[in-house]
């Protein structure tokens, strides 16, 4: 198992209110997973995946990922443990706009203690593997927002990561560039074994994945596999 | 420094804020090259004076000179040392707008008058034994630096003290070149008194003034009137009053000016680190997502908070470094200056001081965007993206 999520609970206080955003939530994720996670707009897959991510702490219970108990690192700890297992995609990409393509892959192999030389193959490395490698030296300005989707996969994965966290991957794409990245997202799960987790409103994006989850009240209510 | 070539992409995001923060910060730094200089070109005077050195002038104008006579007299008062004289010599180099500050002293007294004299080329003994030897001060050698290497001969005329052959020249060895103590600088050039008595057609077996060098500095009052009185009711009454207050008088409120410098400077540099503060903060604010996003990537706070110092850090040193580079050349050519203020220059200190306000403008102006970013939450950060 590569990540053993047990008895997650996660408030908010909005003012006076206390909001239960996670209730007692349960979820095992196995090595080679590719995992959809739906479920109304609110209804906590965002805070869920944080929680994974470690970037937000549980109010209480526990996530084990390989043995390590990621609720209980320090915020050093977790930072480091985040660069080492953890690769992010997001909604919106999220690159560094001042940086060309593949200068934005390059940002987390800086924590690493990877030469410069190492550091430029292994970013050009993974934009090749995502179809990028014509558009290294372009900035993000410069590029579809397809591309840079890609580009943002391309970061999450340079360092090799475990794990791979996408939080409505395709939610601003047009429908073909969706699809090519969901392909994308399917052949590093099938091709390199990556656990992934990703969040979406889409059913033709959640068809992709092995398994999906509905999220309801605060914790998984249904598990159907594809 | 894999991270600085991130930081230096991040300065560049915003290319007309980068341009302004850096022509201020170069702006105030120019202007703080420049106003220590002037500052020393005021005081310089102040610097030098020793409080065991008492100078003897004509009571009427400094100008009007003693009798050589008088050293004599002087030397045999109680709780004075040594006594030198000094004249003023009118030098000029080729062009009448070449003034000099030459003054002809007896080589071995001046030299024990002010041990701080240090050579930093040359030979001291050569100054002594040579009587057309010439020592020129560091700055008055760096200003003619291309025409006048040590051991050259030059020519120096007199607004003054024509010859008894009816020229206006004297010639000279270049034997040495001084400051006082590590890096004070008087701007002048010494010459031997006897060369200079020798061939002056008029004025022979006069002096421009004496100065004194006493056993004790609490002494000066009293010693200073004994000297004055000794020559009372003579045809050259004499003023005797330390080098200090001297230099005072001679170059008027100095302890106000230096002051009043130090205030414009404290103030500008106060002013800059409020702007520098602000853009750095307003800079982070824009940036709240990317610095989400960086810490989401791993990048710990500690990491994400020394970026934005380092980010400071590089503006203002940069800016600075040309700020100050640029009043070093200004005040190098500023040749015409030295028509009026001889002695001005930027001390290699002041330079270093320089560079060291900035690195502490740029860590204080960093400190606060850089606990915003050290201090801001990933989900909070994302939020404000999405
Ligand atoms: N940092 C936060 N502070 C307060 N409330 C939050 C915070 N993050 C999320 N929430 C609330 O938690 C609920 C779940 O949010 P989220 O996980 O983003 O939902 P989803 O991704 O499923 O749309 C929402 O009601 C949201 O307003
Ligand atoms: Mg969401």
């Amino acid at each position: 198992m590569l990540l053993q999520i047990n008895n997650l609970h996660k408030d908010f206080k909005r003012g006076k209110e206390t909001v239960h955003v996670l209730n007692d939530l349960s979820l095992d994720v196995e090595k080679g997973d590719f995992l959809a996670l739906m479920g109304p707009s609110g209804s906590g897959k965002s805070t869920l995946l944080n929680m994974i991510g470690g970037i937000d702490r549980p109010s209480s219970g526990s996530l084990i990922f390989d043995e390590v108990p990621v609720h209980d690192l320090s915020e050093k700890g977790l930072s480091q443990w985040r660069a080492d297992h953890v690769g992010f995609v997001f909604q919106m990409f999220n690159l560094m706009p001042v940086l060309n393509a593949w200068r934005n892959v390059e940002l987390p192999l800086l924590l690493t203690k990877l030469g410069s030389k190492d550091r430029k193959t292994r970013s050009l490395a993974a934009l090749d593997l995502v179809g990028l490698s014509d558009r290294a030296t372009h900035k993000p300005g410069e590029l579809s927002g397809g591309q840079e989707q890609r580009v943002g996969i391309a970061r999450a994965i340079v360092t090799d990561p475990d794990l791979l966290l996408c939080d409505e991957p395709t939610g601003d794409l047009d429908r073909k560039s969706g699809d090519e990245i969901l392909d994308l997202l399917q052949a590093l799960n099938e091709q390199q074994g990556k656990t992934i987790i990703m969040v979406t409103h889409d059913l033709r994006a959640a068809e992709r994945a092995k398994k999906v989850l509905y999220m309801e009240d605060g914790k998984i209510s249904t598990t159907r596999n594809i | 420094m894999k991270y600085l070539r991130f930081v230096m992409t991040n300065l560049k995001r915003n290319k007309t804020r980068l341009l302004f923060t850096f022509l201020s910060i170069m702006t105030a730094f120019l202007m703080f090259g420049l106003l220590s200089a002037l500052k020393i070109a005021f005081s310089a005077g102040a610097d030098i004076a020793g409080k065991d050195r008492l100078l003897t002038l004509h009571k009427v104008t400094f100008t009007q000179p003693l009798p050589i006579s008088y050293g004599r007299q002087i030397e045999n008062i109680d709780g004075v040392e040594i006594v030198s004289h000094q004249t003023w010599f009118g030098g000029i180099y080729k062009d009448p707008r070449n003034q000099l500050p030459l003054f002809p002293v007896e080589p071995e007294k001046h030299l024990q008058i002010y041990p701080e004299l240090k050579l930093l080329e040359g030979n001291l003994d050569d100054w002594v034994s040579n009587r057309q030897g010439l020592l020129v001060s560091k700055s008055l050698a760096d200003r003619f630096a291309e025409e006048w290497k040590v051991g050259d001969r030059i020519p120096i005329q007199t607004s003054i003290w024509r010859k008894k052959d009816g020229t206006n020249t004297y010639d000279f060895d270049f034997v040495g070149i001084y400051q006082l103590g590590e890096d004070l600088d008087d701007g002048g050039m010494l010459m031997n008194y006897k060369y200079f008595d020798e061939s002056r057609a008029f004025g022979g077996g006069t002096v421009g003034w004496y100065v004194l060098k006493i056993a004790n500095p609490d002494d000066s009052a009293q010693i200073a009137k004994e000297v004055d009185k000794l020559f009372e009711n003579s045809s050259a009454e004499t003023k005797t009053s330390t080098e200090e207050a001297f230099a005072k008088s001679f170059a008027g409120q100095i302890g106000d000016i230096g002051k009043i410098i130090n205030a414009v400077v404290s103030a500008v540099f106060f002013t800059m680190l409020l702007v520098v503060a602000n853009t750095m903060s307003q800079s982070i604010r824009e940036r709240t997502g990317e610095i989400g996003v960086l810490k989401t990537l791993g990048f710990s706070d500690s990491k994400v908070m020394w970026m934005v110092i380092l980010e400071a850090l590089f503006i203002t040193l940069i800016s600075a470094a040309v700020g100050l580079l640029l009043a070093k050349l200004f005040v190098d050519n500023a040749d015409s200056v030295r028509k009026y203020f001889p002695i001005f220059y930027i001390q290699q200190k002041d330079i270093v001081v320089g560079l060291i306000i900035a690195a502490v403008m740029g860590v204080i102006a960093g400190l606060m965007p850089a606990m915003q970013a050290l201090r801001l939450k990933i989900v909070d950060a994302m939020r404000k993206v999405a």
